[in-house]
Parts: C-alpha cells; structure tokens; sequence
C-alpha cells in the first residue's frame, strides 16, 4: 500500500478512535463529513476550472428531503440517506442541463441565483416548509435499529465515515478515468478537448450531477445529525462555506475536501467558544494563512510529508 | 490522389468578419493520401478556412462534404469524431499535464472515453510510446508540457491529431515559432509520421522552402481567393502567385 493511503487509513483510524474518548467529537465530526462530501462535490467541479456558489441548494434539498419523508414515512436511516441521494442527482440534473452550458462568472452566479430561489421558497412557504423556523427531524432508525438520540449519533458518525471512506475510493478511482483526467484538462484547455472529440458538456454535466448528488447527501447526514432543518442549509453563506473548505482542504485529491471539512469544524467549534465574537476572523486569518504558505491547500501537508519520505528512503 | 473521388470538398465557401471577407467563394478538393499546402499572405483566410472545415465557423454560404457527406456547421467534437483532426499555429496542449498524459488523453478520446477503467492502462501507455516514438518524442514521455520546447510542443499537438487515427489532417503553419535549424527536422519527422501512417493532409505555411520540398499540390490564397492551384514547382514559378506571397516578382 502506498505511503499517501497508510497515512489516510491512519487519520480515519484517528477519527474512528477519538469519538469514543470524547463523545461529542462524534457529532463534529458528522458534521464535519456531511460538509465534506458537499466541499467534494464543490473540488470536483473546482478541477475543472468551475465554481459554485450555489451548492447551498442541494445541501438544502438533501435534508428537507429527509425530512418531508420523515414527517410521512418512518423509513431507515440508510433509506433516508439514499433518498437525498437521489434528490440531489434529479436536481442536479436538471439544473445542469441549463448549467452545463455556461462557464466562469456566469455558472458561478447562476448556481447562486438556483440557490437563492430555492431558498426563497423554503422560507417562505410557511406551511408547508416551516418557513424559517424550519422542520424538526425526528430520530429514525439505524440499519432497523431504533436508538435513542446519543447512540444515534455515535452510530451515525461511524456510518458516515464508512460512506465517506467508500465514497472516497470510488472518486479517487474515477478521478484516474478519462472523464476524470478530462476534468483536469478542462481547466486548461477546452478548445482542444473539443477537438479531440469529447463532449465538454456532457463531461461538466455528469460531474455536476455526482457533485448534487454529494452535497445533497451531505446534506441529508447533516439533517438527520442535527435533527433540524432551516433554510439556512440553502443560504448563499453555507454554499460560500463549502468553496471555502474545499480551498482550505484543497482540489488536488478527494482527501482534501475532508480535511478542510475537519479544519474548519475544530476552527469553528473551539474559537466559537474560547473567542465568541472574532471566530470569523480566525477562519480569516487561517484562509489566508493556506494562500499563502499552502497554496494547494491541507491536503499537500500529505504530500509534501509523502515526498520527504520519499526523499529519505531513495537510495 | 486526383482521379480518386475527394475526401473533403468545400463548394463556394464564403463568410465575412464586419467588412473583411475572408472566404469569397472557396472551392476546394482535397484527394486521399495527398500533402496540400495552403500559402497566402496574413490575412488572406487560410486559417478561415481550416476554421470553416472543423466547424469551428460556420459560413454564411456555401457547404464543406467529407466523403461525400455533409459536414456543414457540425461542430468541432461532431466533425472529429467523423475523422477530421486538427493541430494549431499555436499548440493547444494540456499544460498541466506531462506530454504523454496529453497523448493518453487523446488516445482515450478516440475509444475507450467513457468506459470505467485508468487513463493511464498498459496498452495505452504502449501506443502512446509507440506514437511518441514515430515522432521522436520517445524520451519527452515524463516531460511537463509547460517546460517542453515549442518545437515538441507543436509535434506533440501533431501526435494528438494523430491520436484520432483520422482521415484527414489539418496542420496550421507546423513550423511556425520553430527555430529555422529545427523547421526541416520537424517537418522531416512529421512527413515520415504521415506517410507511416497514410493519412491526407492540409497544411497552412509560410515558409516556400517547405512547401517546396515537402508538399504533393498547392493552392495559393489572396483576399478570401484561391489564386492558384497546383504542383508546386509550377505554381511557385507563377510571378502572380510570388508578387501576392512572397510581396516581389522573381
């Protein structure tokens, strides 16, 4: 196994182990991964040369899909999780199809104009969104299991981490594909991508669509974690979180959105505590901090540590 | 060659930038096998009309057939797929990318794009190695394209074009920004590739020492026109065709 993969293998270890320690790592942590998966789908897009400030939209339509459905139908938490799933790859469709079609400021704008209306909607229907007072999400059960709200989350922690570790290898793998190495080459050149004859939209369009499907599950996790939904989760700052943690975490692997992710939870939680009303100009200051010294982000703190090891055993 | 029914054909090709007509009625056939060099002076709709085949423009009149079929106002990736690959004045590469992950990923676009397996799979990495080789990139493979010199990156944006396996190539000014000692090394390496591989070609050029030496038929363009059509040696004798180019009368 390559160095890169045993030091991942060893953070999740990490993640696994440190919940049972201090318990209430567990539920940062879930959050921290639901963001994750959504800064993943921003990185995916971002590789491209696209950028989003609209992601807010699936990470919304995820947990009330949740849920609309809890409200109605007591299904399985794994269910659930597949519903937002799917949520996210119909929106996410739909909206890249019109999306696909642009690129640079204009997509950009647009996924924050999608956002922002349903936004609009979500908290004004008042009736049946719960306006902004939002939706509150009872407790479903876990693999058929009915468990009160603490082991809930300690369980649901370890699912997500076991969805985002599933969910990482099979990127990574896609990432090494044409479509995916196409992706990279977007950025720099799609005059000649067309002219070697690929579809550029098609391309756009179906890392759009996983990108919605990954936010909206973020955002079904997040609902069920929570276990309330506000139309905050669709507001044009969440989906500025999002670009923020996948440039703090990095694009150059799907790692690097998690790590932003776990970044910028710990950041929030403890300067939300020990420095209540200037925690914003900390994750500031951290940014700015990345720009500068890790331009690739978190995520090449790996790599420079995987080169230095390599340095060391070359002969 | 001529007698064998053409490959492409452009009928009456015409279109206009504001009041700057760069294609007034081209007509033109290209033959299976045959090297055609394009020469004219800057501005005279040379590159138009690679523009105008590859669906890159489309015209306001007039109509572009590649084996008898239609091929107007397709775009690029559509006339592509139908065989017709291009390499620029100015090398559009993947800049990021090594120079065989550019060739990797044009492999890939001509089979395999989107089948679920590695970019970089072993028979891949063989044609790749085998194209480089034609070209005499083979010891380039690891080389960063940003750090490559202009004359691989022009062959390199040659070996994608060939890449599509296509039936028709459209090469625009191979040897520009080539250094005049490399233009005849290019030039020798790419011929040979062709050949090799038997694929027609068009290529736009400056230089008439190229065109001379390298090209099987000619066809001189001024203002929009075709001036002139044919071998080499007789065209470039022609005193119309050296006062409209070259600017003087030999």
């Amino acid at each position: 196994m390559r160095q890169g993969s045993l030091l991942l293998l060893l953070i999740a270890t990490v993640l696994a182990l440190l919940p049972l320690f201090f318990p209430w790592l567990g539920f940062v942590f879930t959050l921290a991964l639901a963001k994750g998966l959504a800064a993943l789908g921003i990185a995916l897009l971002l590789r491209g040369g696209l950028v989003s400030f609209g992601h807010g939209l699936y990470f919304g339509a995820g947990a009330y899909a949740v849920a609309f459905t809890l409200r109605s139908v007591p299904l399985d938490t794994v269910w659930l999780l597949l519903l937002a799933v799917l949520t996210g790859l119909a929106l996410g469709l739909l909206a890249g199809l019109f999306l696909s079609r642009y690129r640079g400021i204009f997509f950009a704008m647009l996924n924050l104009a999608f956002s922002m209306v349903f936004y609009a909607l979500l908290a004004k229907f008042y009736h049946v969104t719960g306006g902004t007072d939002g939706i509150r999400v009872p407790t479903p059960t876990l693999l058929g299991l009915t468990l009160d709200r603490t082991l809930f989350g300690e369980a649901l922690f370890y699912l997500a981490l076991l969805l985002t570790l599933l969910l990482g290898w099979g990127l990574t793998r896609f990432l090494r594909t044409p479509v995916g190495e196409a992706l990279a080459a977007l950025r720099t050149n799609e005059v000649r991508l067309e002219y070697l004859g690929i579809p550029v939209r098609r391309v756009i369009l179906l890392v759009y669509v996983i990108s919605a499907g990954l936010a909206s599950l973020g955002g079904g996790l997040a609902g069920v974690a929570v276990g309330h939904v506000v139309p905050e989760l669709a507001f044009w700052v969440t989906s500025g979180e999002f670009v923020y943690i996948a440039i703090l975490g990095g694009i150059g692997g799907v790692p690097g959105p998690f790590l932003g992710a776990l970044a910028y939870e710990l950041i929030r939680t403890f300067a939300f505590k020990y420095l209540a009303f200037t925690w914003q100009l900390l994750l500031g200051a951290t940014m700015l901090l990345v720009i500068f010294f890790l331009p690739g982000g978190l995520w090449t703190l790996l790599g420079e540590r995987r080169l230095r090891g390599r340095r060391a055993t070359a002969p | 060659m001529e007698g064998a029914p053409p490959l492409l054909e452009a009928l009456d090709l015409y279109i206009r930038f504001g009041g700057v007509v760069a294609a007034a009625g081209i007509s033109l056939q290209v033959y299976p096998g045959e090297l055609l060099a394009i020469i004219g002076p800057n501005g005279a709709g040379k590159t138009t009309f690679l523009n105008l085949c590859t669906g890159y423009l489309r015209p306001e009149r007039g109509r572009v057939l590649l084996e008898g079929k239609e091929i107007t106002g397709l775009p690029p990736r559509a006339i592509a797929r139908m065989g017709v690959a291009r390499a620029f004045q100015i090398p559009q590469l993947f800049t990021e990318h090594t120079v065989e992950e550019n060739l990797l990923l044009a492999l890939a676009a001509r089979k395999g794009f989107w089948k679920w397996s590695y970019l970089r799979d072993d028979s891949r990495r063989q044609r790749a190695r085998d194209l480089l080789a034609l070209l005499g990139l083979e010891n380039l493979i690891s080389v960063p394209v940003a750090e490559a010199p202009e004359g691989v990156r022009k062959l390199l944006d040659v070996a994608m074009a060939l890449a599509l396996e296509p039936k028709l190539l459209l090469l625009d000014e191979p040897t520009s920004g080539v250094s005049s000692e490399e233009k005849f090394r290019v030039m020798d390496t790419l011929v040979r590739a062709l050949k090799t591989q038997g694929v027609t070609t068009v290529f736009v050029e400056h230089d008439m020492e190229v065109v001379r030496r390298y090209a099987d038929r000619v066809a001189v363009w001024a203002e929009g026109r075709i001036l002139a059509e044919g071998k080499p040696q007789e065209v470039l004798a022609n005193p119309k065709v050296l006062a409209s180019v070259v600017g003087v009368e030999e």
